[in-house]
């Protein structure tokens, strides 16, 4: 008997019980990977974006160990909890929504922040990204699939809500997010074809309703530069052209690793936040871009497939809404970098600087892989 | 119940199933949207915004060109380029405006009228991020104690630049002109590439007839900015081509003894080497600091010269129009014995008048109860009127206009004296044109004592003079000795064709004549030619201004207001064999040409002739 046998029964032992390392640690090694790749990768661009700020990487590091942290421990927990508690929490979040507006009707000016005296600035939007689908999964999936007319009344209320407040705060792209995430599950609950063509067809008549009465003047103005940035180009079209320029000018292998003159030298703006695809588009080129639209392609696949093998409507639904809403945060960033969609101000997940959406993106993949990891009850 | 479960649990698989195919092609699509639109950018549309990436960093500054330098004729340097600060405000980049102008004048001396002009310029027409100037000359101590307290004074701008500096000031304002700041008119018909950088311009004198070779050709730097307009690095420069220097004729020190002479009497005084034609001195009184000009005038100071009865922006010596009363006599005298009008031997009875043989008219001489007998010789020397009118009545007006012409009056012989007036060499169709009357024979007697229609400036009468010291020689009058570039002595125009005469002895016959106006018995300016030690002419001119009452010397009786005074004129040239100076002097309202203007020339002369010997 000695170490290195002892060693060599471990693969074993688990063998026998058809569980490997990973499902035992409940993490699941592609996702880990492909997130683990885009987070280290996204720094080496977040250096160089910052000009060079150490400092910054630091607390984006902090950020992703944080947010690796809080995976690591939502993926121990069986996908009933998130069952049980997810109505709790989505309440506590209405709560904190209509919290911020008094607060911020207080202090004469809108904000998205909620203060904890003396601990910190907390975004109850963020919280509610994650309780919207855990939420509504939980509530079609109690009556089985498809939903009936009724179910979706009700959830249609419970996408509502939250999205109308967070829309006042005024923060287009975080309700742009929930309400896909809560769209994506009726979706994915076998909301009929007939359905979607009709609700489809009312969404975009209610468009001009949108223009006229609901949409802010900057909203306004994002969605006319779309259309033609050099309407204003030092003003609302500045932005989209100096990122189109930045990438564009990127050609197929970039400029060079802190070489961009666009990002280094502050023609391209909020260049390490929203726009920072620009600075990796700039630097590492065509190539440098599609490497990375490529991992997260393998974590969107990775995360359908879980989706799909999901051990029952619950996790199904959640799964496959988490996914899907990490695609749309892909998309709508890459798209409105690029100068295809407007700018509505949503991050490219877990590469943008800051904020606490990289704690919460990796807060669902901890439940993606708890689904993926407890197949068994 | 369990099958019918297990079927509806089949059945819910199966949707989500197709859900999520649906979803991935869906996914697929999109994902193909993003890198077909990656692909249109970074490689079919790259060119495209690689160039405007090369735009948006890369910026062509222009480096203003170092004006070219005027020496005088012994490389004394009459304009020159200092370095000045000049503190300015970038309006957009400033907060509270009110508050930094005040904060600033706890650190700069301001002064009401700085700060009221600089809020002129702020709300006036400007350029935006263009620093507005507050203050220009900053001392050494004001430089320092803005750039030590920068970084609380947001938007404020210390400029290091070339500016024009005049060392002799009043002395010169005239002669070399002046620059000063582009105005909008300049700006319409300028090449704005040569003036890239260049915020001044000649307005007057030299420095605007030559302002084309002073200004010298721009360089450039190509420089890479960042979005806020800083220069990160330079990547390109070529340097700029300064401005051809000027060595003129002008002799700074003669040009301020003639300066000093004039005092405080509002005249001109002109100097020209008759070998060369080169201007010596070129001075107006009284004259004004031209480096007030390039700073920009103080508006108080501005207004009291422009009101000024005594008018100090005027260019006397070139743009001052006189009658040349008697200094035209010698001209006319020696086209009339050249021409022989009258002989060096033929003399005339002045009983102090002349009366036409046609009319009843009488045309006085200054000297009342005449002169007496006098020739050619005499009537020059004691300047007899009454000898020039015959004369004048005889010759009639075309040979009096010719022999005008061919001394330069009425016309502009200078190559590079900035717009100058011609001054008026009257004639039948003159006369028709300007007046509607034609010719009358007293016109023509006025004609002959420079009076009447006839009118001359002070560097005119000192032309005629070294034309006439030169023995009908004509030299091209110029200010420009030589320069850097040597293209701009080719420019000189040709001089009017020579003055020749039936007779060259009649040169020397009329200098005698001129000798004796200073330096004979009875010279009327014999009093100023006293004591030279070299021989020189010279001829004195009084110009009426009015008609007043006089004594039988001619002088004014009792006390005339001062603008009704005559203008004292004398002109002369020196040593009498060898001219090396031709002068002429006018002192406005002076009174008497010979007592006021012979002794300056006299001066002149002394100065001149005497430092050349000790050299």
């Amino acid at each position: 008997m000695n170490f290195t046998e002892y060693v060599r029964q471990l693969p074993q032992g688990s063998m026998d019980r058809r569980l490997s390392v990973w499902t035992r640690l409940h993490l699941d090694p592609y996702l880990f990977a492909a997130l683990l790749a885009v987070a280290l990768g996204g720094m080496v661009v977040l250096y160089s974006a910052t000009s060079g700020d150490m400092g910054a990487v630091y607390r984006q590091a902090i950020r992703f160990g944080i947010g690796f942290a809080a995976m690591i421990v939502i993926a121990q927990f069986d996908p009933r909890w998130f069952q049980q508690w997810g109505g709790t929490v989505y309440l506590i979040g209405i709560l904190l929504l209509v919290a911020v507006i008094v607060s911020g009707a207080q202090a004469m000016g809108a904000q998205r922040w909620l203060q904890i005296p003396g601990l910190f600035r907390f975004q109850p939007s963020e919280l509610m990204k994650l309780a919207m689908p855990v939420m509504l999964s939980w509530y079609i999936s109690r009556y089985g699939l498809p939903p009936r007319y009724r179910d979706l009344l009700v959830s249609a209320l419970l996408l509502f809500v939250p999205v109308a407040l967070i829309i006042q705060q005024p923060d287009l792209g975080t309700s742009l997010l929930i309400a896909s995430s809560g769209l994506f599950v009726i979706f994915l609950a076998g909301l009929s074809w007939k359905l979607i063509v009709s609700f489809s067809a009312i969404a975009i008549s209610m468009v001009p309703v949108l223009w006229i009465w609901v949409m802010r003047d900057y909203q306004r103005q994002r969605v006319l530069t779309l259309f033609d940035p050099n309407v204003d180009p030092l003003g609302a079209g500045w932005n989209i052209i100096q990122s189109m320029t930045a990438i564009g000018s990127g050609g197929l292998n970039g400029k060079g690793y802190m070489l961009g003159t666009q990002s280094q030298l502050d023609f391209l703006p909020e260049s390490h936040t929203d726009f920072i695809i620009a600075v990796l588009g700039e630097e590492f080129g065509f190539v440098g871009a599609v490497v990375l639209i490529a991992l997260y392609a393998v974590i969107i696949l990775r995360g359908m497939l879980i989706a799909i093998r999901g051990r029952d409507n619950f996790c199904r639904l959640l799964a496959g809404s988490l996914t899907l809403t990490f695609f749309i945060y892909v998309f709508v960033n890459v798209g409105m970098v690029s100068g295809i969609l407007p700018v509505v101000g949503v991050p490219l997940p877990l590469v943008s600087y800051g904020g606490t959406s990289i704690v919460t993106l990796l807060a669902g993949f901890g439940m993606l892989m708890s689904i993926s990891t407890h197949q068994r009850n | 119940m369990l099958n019918s479960s297990l079927d509806n649990r089949e059945k819910e698989r199966r949707l989500f199933l197709s859900r999520m195919t649906a979803s991935f092609i869906f996914i697929a699509l999109l994902m193909l949207v993003l890198v077909g639109r990656l692909f249109y950018l970074q490689v079919v549309q790259n060119e495209h915004h690689e160039a405007r990436s090369q735009t948006n960093r890369l910026e062509v500054l222009p480096i203003p060109p170092i004006r070219g330098l005027i020496y005088d004729r012994y490389g004394e340097l009459l304009a020159r380029n200092e370095p000045s600060h000049t503190l300015s405000i970038v309006v957009e980049r400033s907060g509270d405006l009110d508050a930094l102008v005040r904060e600033l004048g706890d650190l700069v001396e301001l002064s009401e009228d700085q700060v009221s002009r600089f809020f002129d310029r702020v709300r006036g027409y400007r350029r935006p991020f263009e620093p507005i100037p507050l203050k220009v000359r900053l001392s050494e101590i004001e430089v320092a104690r803005v750039s030590a307290n920068r970084i609380f004074l947001e938007g404020v701008q210390v400029d290091a630049e070339l500016i024009r500096q005049y060392p002799f000031g009043e002395e010169f304002a005239h002669a070399l002109g002046f620059v000063g700041r582009i105005n909008q008119e300049e700006l319409r018909d300028l090449d704005v590439g040569a003036y890239a950088g260049t915020r001044f311009i000649g307005k007057e004198g030299v420095e605007r007839q030559y302002e084309d070779s002073l200004l010298g050709e721009p360089g450039f730097q190509r420089v890479e900015t960042n979005a806020r307009g800083r220069i990160i690095r330079i990547i390109e420069k070529q340097a700029p081509k300064p401005g051809s220097n000027l060595h003129l004729y002008l002799d700074q020190e003669l040009q301020k003894i003639a300066y000093d002479l004039l005092g405080d009497q509002r005249g001109s005084i002109v100097a020209i080497e008759p070998e060369t034609g080169g201007i010596l001195a070129m001075v107006s009184n009284p004259g004004f600091d031209p480096n007030l000009y390039v700073s920009g005038f103080p508006t108080e100071i501005y207004n009291a010269l422009r009101d000024s009865p005594d008018n100090p922006f005027l260019n006397r010596a070139i743009r001052g129009q006189y009658p040349a009363a008697s200094t035209i006599k010698p001209f006319l005298g020696l086209a009339g014995v050249d021409q022989g009008f009258v002989t060096w031997d033929h003399t005339i009875i002045d009983r102090g008048y002349y009366q036409l043989p046609t009319d009843d008219r009488i045309y006085n001489d200054w000297k009342r109860g005449g002169h007496g007998r006098v020739n050619l010789r005499r009537a020059v020397a004691e300047s007899c009127d009454t000898y020039f009118y015959k004369l004048a009545y005889d010759m009639k007006l075309e040979a009096i206009h010719d022999i005008y012409d061919q001394f330069g009056f009425g016309k502009n012989t200078t190559a590079d004296v900035y717009n100058p007036f011609t001054g008026i060499n009257p004639s039948r169709e003159w006369k028709q044109d300007r007046h509607g009357f034609s010719w009358y024979a007293g016109d023509t007697i006025n004609l002959s004592i420079g009076q009447g229609y006839m009118l001359a400036t002070p560097m005119q009468l000192a032309i005629a003079t070294s034309v006439l010291a030169n023995r009908g020689r004509w030299v091209t009058p110029r200010l420009l000795m030589h320069s850097n570039d040597e293209s701009l002595l080719e420019k000189i125009p040709e001089p009017p064709p020579d003055v020749h005469l039936n007779n060259d002895s009649n040169w020397d016959r009329m200098h005698s004549a001129m000798q004796d106006v200073v330096q004979g018995t009875r010279g009327t300016a014999r009093a100023s030619g006293l004591g030279a030690t070299y021989d020189y002419a010279g001829k004195s001119g009084t110009a009426q201004v009015i008609r007043i009452e006089r004594d039988e010397n001619g002088d004014p009786v009792g006390d005339v207001p001062e603008q009704f005074r005559d203008h004292a004129w004398f002109m002369g040239f020196a040593p009498l064999e060898d001219p090396k100076i031709a002068v002429a002097v006018l002192v406005e309202n002076g009174g008497s040409g010979s007592g006021v203007a012979g002794p300056m020339t006299r001066s002149l002369f002394d100065f001149y002739l005497n430092r050349e010997l000790e050299q």
